[in-house]
């Protein structure tokens, strides 16, 4: 009886909503499942943040995109994979169109809804995280690990460090440890970093922090008795903050200390206060509220008080930012879709997948984006959906992150075939025939 | 006056003890299970299928386990979801190790590794009780998935340690669209729940609820509490194994040991506590509970504040509405919705003239 | 050798921000026979409590946001959230659920645990934020420069406060009317009812020493990894050193923080390696069940004998 109860009285609200949502034709609908609750829940306020003011920015300020209004409605996750499902299947058919992409910023959902995006034809956008073998394109035609991923973070952040010591051949010898979350997210760095080793010659001392992290007197004391030249961080939520306190503690310098793009936020650095001071993280997006493409949020969205942050003062963090970037990324799929089906017209999930495939952001593009230097230059093909494979290390000084690096790109003739054999095991244990790239266009 | 055992007489044994002594409820049962299988499947969206149903039924599983161990043998547990995990990637290595398995019985031989896992954390139960045990049992929770990350044998040397379920073929008829998915979910389901209820009826069922009200009574009449418990432990785990693997298989498709987190072994627990203890119905009243309101909240903040509120804030609004409305329904009916449809049977019973 | 010592240095005081958490267990398993699993969540709401004070206060005042007055008008204006926070759980939660079986109560505390989750996130917004007591996290140097250990002030720092805690608590339960009667009632609610203590009154002192606690260890573990939602998973590190310590004794908890710190940090570092490390999620847990299965009450725990 309840069952039934309750069950009528959701379809009842879940029908109310459809037609309450169903759009215009000439809007884009973006689902958006998000998480503002949680562990993470600071995380994604700044990156969903960031993403809905960009739209709202580009509604605002260009009327759209060539007059398509891109409408979008949340869907909290709590960063839970089943509740991410729901809000995969409960978005997917919103709109006029559907949903134009999913992007659900964690690992987690990404492999949930892997086999999903392919059968609905949805594409599904993982900048920074997720499947890392899925940048091979013939392989996962709709899923795009964009800008960089795990491997070649961790390739770009040998390089970097490489760099500081005067060339990756000085690396022989040389001890650096890894200091990783204890979980599937942790795991995706070892196996990279064990090849690049024996490359290079230096060893990689691995030490795990079982999660959530928030106790690493142990880890540290290991990294004191080991002294390794540098340490790499690659942590998620608290462990980051944790980790550079005890780093502090322990008087290992932050300037030794390097974190992947998810350990490298105002989130990490802020709560660890002067324990953060010199430590660098790498990132595919830069913090600053002074690009342009801020700035003409601050304008055209938060002049007229629409902004979606309830802290206005972390606009232009790096979460922020990275939110942004996904709004760059989105609108010019689009954007590069229609310019194929038709200018002023809502696209399908299908169509927008060809314009996140041809997807093709260079420099002058950035510029007229008011994002140069803001993100790299990015150029996506059938084969490669990753497209740029480079990152920025900026550093922390105790108030704000400065770029100390140029885009340092990850040693690709390490990575890719890597990415290959992965994606082929992959093909073969699920029957898929790789598409023929030069058959695509 | 249509619900009404009068007139129906029990003529054997056999006839007294059936699972529906009284002929409405065996005529309920079946047009309900009917309506599942046949009506639901032709008019339920595949939002509703794969998002809902189906998840309701993995959970409704997972809580017919744990009411076992805790609403019948009265052992706390908080390990259910690191049982479900062990379920999950015991069925994967199944199908993958062995050339032609058959997925119904790697389904099964992934219930039988979780419940010798499950007997193995079951052994501190004979010398420690309440919540000492619960929270020993978390040790269970933390080692599973700590092991699972860890050694990449589960999950065939996956850089990530993530597993992606094989495609399930049964007699050559792929499972692949989300109708087949949730008939072949509500057809396990249906067996083992079927098979639970009975189960409880049996000596061994006796002799949980004989241990659970009082163990040293029960040691005194003869009931073996180490065999009562381990078996409860076994079968609890076994459960939750079956549904684990049906959470990989016909739910989410790929799955990481993190999924499997305490938080999952929380909400069973909610389950079979809002649901009701010590009853197989309640388990699908609680699963079906918390996997919707969550979802009905969200739904119903969209509808009422989209665009009015800070999304931050209408996402912690339902965090707390879910927590004052357990709370609520802890006081109003501590014994959870099954007493409730206990109640209203009762009250079906005697209407229109209650007096 | 001296790595060992600074190891289990390290653990003894990591095993002292343990037992903070767990004393607010303690108290209200004893004196209500709760387990109260919101207590983790009690801790995220009194350090974000404070620190939305300390931020929001120099705006309304004008007083200097560093300054030691805004610190302590914070600090009162959290200890009085957190007393409201106690007596509000005790009458709308508790007092309904008298006689219910403990897992109704148990269950009940998760989901005061939502409600107070979503609550502190609500009224001060998810942001992460940092949080300075003024002593820096650093190696005392002096014991650093004769025998190269490495002991941190900070930690120093929070091992005399709790021993304040501690210290104030039993002079509190020991030598004041109310004290008494908290005791009466932890050792019997019946006869504590009928010589006239009122229960109830006492359960919301209960309460509100607790969140009191809460607060304290809210502060330490907030300015050690910053004001976020983590801290709730505090209530995790707790768990072990309770069934460790008994759930009913202080001594037990603070005897078990202890031993819980020193040996995860040990079994981290000396058998973390062979295994691929990251045991420190699961290792206490064991070690506590491991050591019930030879004393089931605990270390302190009060032996429990069956009446048929």
């Amino acid at each position: 009886m309840k069952l039934k109860k309750t069950a009528l009285v959701a379809a009842a609200v879940a029908g109310l909503l459809t037609s309450g949502y169903a759009a215009a034709a000439s809007e884009q609908f973006i689902g958006l499942p998000s998480y503002r609750v949680g562990p993470f829940g600071s995380n994604g306020a700044s990156l969903y943040g960031g993403w809905i003011d960009y739209m709202a920015m580009i509604n605002e300020r260009d009327g759209g995109i060539n007059g398509v209004k891109l409408s979008w409605e949340e869907c909290e996750t709590e960063y839970n994979n089943a509740r991410g499902v729901e809000c995969y299947e409960r978005l997917k058919g919103k709109g006029a169109t559907g949903n134009t992409v999913f992007q659900p910023l964690s690992t987690g959902i990404t492999y949930s809804v892997l086999e999903k995006v392919a059968q609905d034809k949805i594409p599904m956008v993982t900048i920074g995280y997720g499947r890392t073998d899925a940048a091979d394109g013939r392989v996962f035609p709709w899923v795009f690990p964009m800008i960089s991923t795990y491997w070649t973070q961790a390739s770009a952040i040998i390089n970097y460090i490489g760099s500081k010591e005067g060339g990756v051949d000085k690396l022989k010898g040389k001890k650096i440890g890894l200091l990783y979350h204890d979980s599937a997210y942790g795991k995706e760095s070892h196996a990279i970093l064990d090849k690049l080793a024996s490359k290079h010659g230096f060893t990689v001392e691995k030490i795990a922090v079982a999660s959530p992290g928030n106790e690493q007197q142990a880890q540290w004391l290991q990294i004191r008795q080991a002294k390794p030249d540098y340490v790499i961080l690659w942590g998620w939520g608290v462990m980051n903050a944790t980790a550079l306190r005890t780093a502090q503690k322990t008087g290992y310098p932050r300037e030794k200390v390097i974190g992947v793009w998810w350990s490298g936020s105002e989130e990490d650095t802020v709560p660890a206060g002067d324990a953060a001071k010199g430590y660098t993280a790498a990132g595919f997006n830069v913090a600053g509220a002074n690009y342009p493409v801020v700035q003409d949020i601050q304008k055209h969205v938060y002049g007229k008080s629409k902004g979606n942050m309830e802290d206005k003062g972390r606009v232009g963090s790096v979460l922020y930012n990275r939110g942004v970037v996904h709004g760059i990324i989105t609108v010019e799929a689009i954007r590069k879709a229609q310019e194929k089906y038709g200018k002023g017209k809502a696209l399908t999930g299908e169509q927008v997948r060809w314009g996140f495939e041809n997807l093709d952001i260079d420099d002058k593009r950035l510029a007229a984006l008011g994002a140069a230097g803001f993100m790299p230059d990015l150029k996506i093909t059938c084969a490669d959906h990753e497209g740029a494979g480079k990152v920025k290390f900026q550093q922390w000084d105790g108030a704000k992150w400065t770029v100390v690096s140029d885009w340092i790109s990850g040693d690709q003739t390490v990575v890719r075939p890597m990415i290959e054999e992965s994606a082929a095991a992959y093909a073969k244990e699920k029957g898929i025939t790789p598409r023929d790239c030069s058959k695509e266009m | 006056m249509l619900y009404r055992e009068a007139g129906q007489f029990k003529a054997s044994y056999i006839e007294d003890q059936q699972i529906f002594p009284i002929r409405q409820d065996k005529i309920g049962f079946i047009a309900i299970l009917a309506f599942f299988s046949l009506v639901v499947p032709m008019i339920a969206s595949e939002y509703w299928l794969q998002a809902i149903l189906i998840p309701v039924l993995i959970f409704s599983l997972a809580a017919i386990g744990l009411n076992i161990l805790t609403g019948y043998a009265g052992q706390l547990s908080l390990g259910s979801a690191a049982f479900m995990a062990v379920g999950a990637f015991g069925a994967y290595n199944f199908m993958l190790r062995i050339d032609g398995m058959p997925f119904i019985a790697a389904l099964i031989l992934g219930g039988l590794c979780a419940a010798l896992v499950g007997i193995a954390f079951g052994l501190p139960s004979l010398r420690i009780k309440g919540f000492y045990l619960a929270v020993a049992t978390l040790a269970a929770q933390f080692f599973i998935v700590w092991a699972l990350v860890k050694f990449p044998w589960f999950s065939n040397n996956s850089t990530s340690g993530v597993i992606s379920a094989q495609k399930v073929e049964i007699l050559g008829f792929a499972f692949d669209t989300p109708v087949s998915k949730y008939l072949l979910t509500l057809a396990v389901v249906a067996v083992f729940a079927l098979l639970a209820k009975n189960l409880v009826r049996t000596t061994t069922g006796r002799s949980w609820m004989a241990v659970r009200d009082m163990d040293v009574a029960a040691e005194v009449i003869g009931i073996r509490p180490m065999r009562a418990k381990l078996s409860a432990f076994a079968v609890s785990s076994f459960y939750c194994g079956v549904a684990g693997a049906l959470y990989a298989y016909t739910y989410l498709g790929t799955v990481e040991p993190e999924g499997f987190s305490l938080d999952l072994s929380f909400r069973i627990l909610f389950m079979i506590i809002i649901g009701g203890v010590a009853s197989i119905m309640g388990s699908f009243l609680g699963a079906a509970f918390i996997v919707l309101l969550p979802i009905f909240l969200n739904v119903a903040m969209h509808a009422l504040f989209a665009g009015t509120m800070p999304a931050g804030l209408a996402s912690n609004l339902e965090l707390i509405i879910f927590g004052g409305l357990i709370i609520f329904f802890l006081i109003v009916e501590p014994h959870g919705l099954a007493r409730l449809w206990q109640i209203g049977k009762e009250k079906l019973r005697l209407w229109p003239f209650p007096h | 050798m001296q790595f060992f010592f600074e190891v289990l240095i390290g653990g003894l005081l990591s095993g002292v921000l343990y037992v903070l958490v767990a004393l607010g267990f303690v108290l209200i398993y004893k004196a209500s026979g709760v387990f109260n699993f919101a207590q983790g969540a009690m801790v995220f709401f009194a350090a974000l409590t404070f620190v939305g004070f300390r931020e929001l206060l120099p705006g309304l005042t004008g007083l200097d946001p560093e300054g030691a007055l805004v610190f302590w008008m914070a600090f009162v204006l959290a200890l009085g959230a957190m007393i409201v926070l106690g007596i509000l759980t005790e009458k709308i939660v508790l007092r309904p659920l008298v006689n219910q079986p403990h897992i109704t109560l148990f269950m009940a505390t998760i989901g005061l645990t939502f409600l107070v989750e979503g609550i502190a996130q609500g009224i001060w917004g998810a942001n992460v934020r940092g949080l300075s007591l003024g002593i820096a996290d650093e190696p005392v140097e002096w014991i650093m420069d004769s025998a190269n250990m490495l002991v941190s002030k900070f930690d120093l720092f929070a091992a005399a406060l709790a021993g304040v805690l501690v210290a104030s608590l039993a002079l509190f339960f020991q030598y004041t009317k109310v004290g008494r009667a908290l005791r009466a009632v932890a050792d019997d609610h019946q006869a504590a009812l009928s010589i006239g203590i009122p229960l109830q009154q006492i359960w919301a002192i209960v309460w509100a020493v607790a969140g009191f606690v809460a607060l304290v260890a809210g502060l330490i573990w907030g300015a050690r990894s910053g004001v976020q939602f983590a801290l709730t998973f505090t209530a995790l590190k707790a768990l072990p050193v309770l069934i460790l310590g008994g759930f009913t004794s202080v001594p037990g908890a603070i005897v078990g923080g202890l031993i819980i710190g020193a040996s995860e940090k040990l079994a981290e570092v000396y058998i973390g390696p062979f295994v691929g490390g990251g045991i420190e999620g699961w290792f206490p847990y064991m070690l506590a069940l491991a050591f019930l299965l030879v004393r089931p009450e605990g270390l302190f725990g009060e032996r429990h004998i069956d009446r048929v």
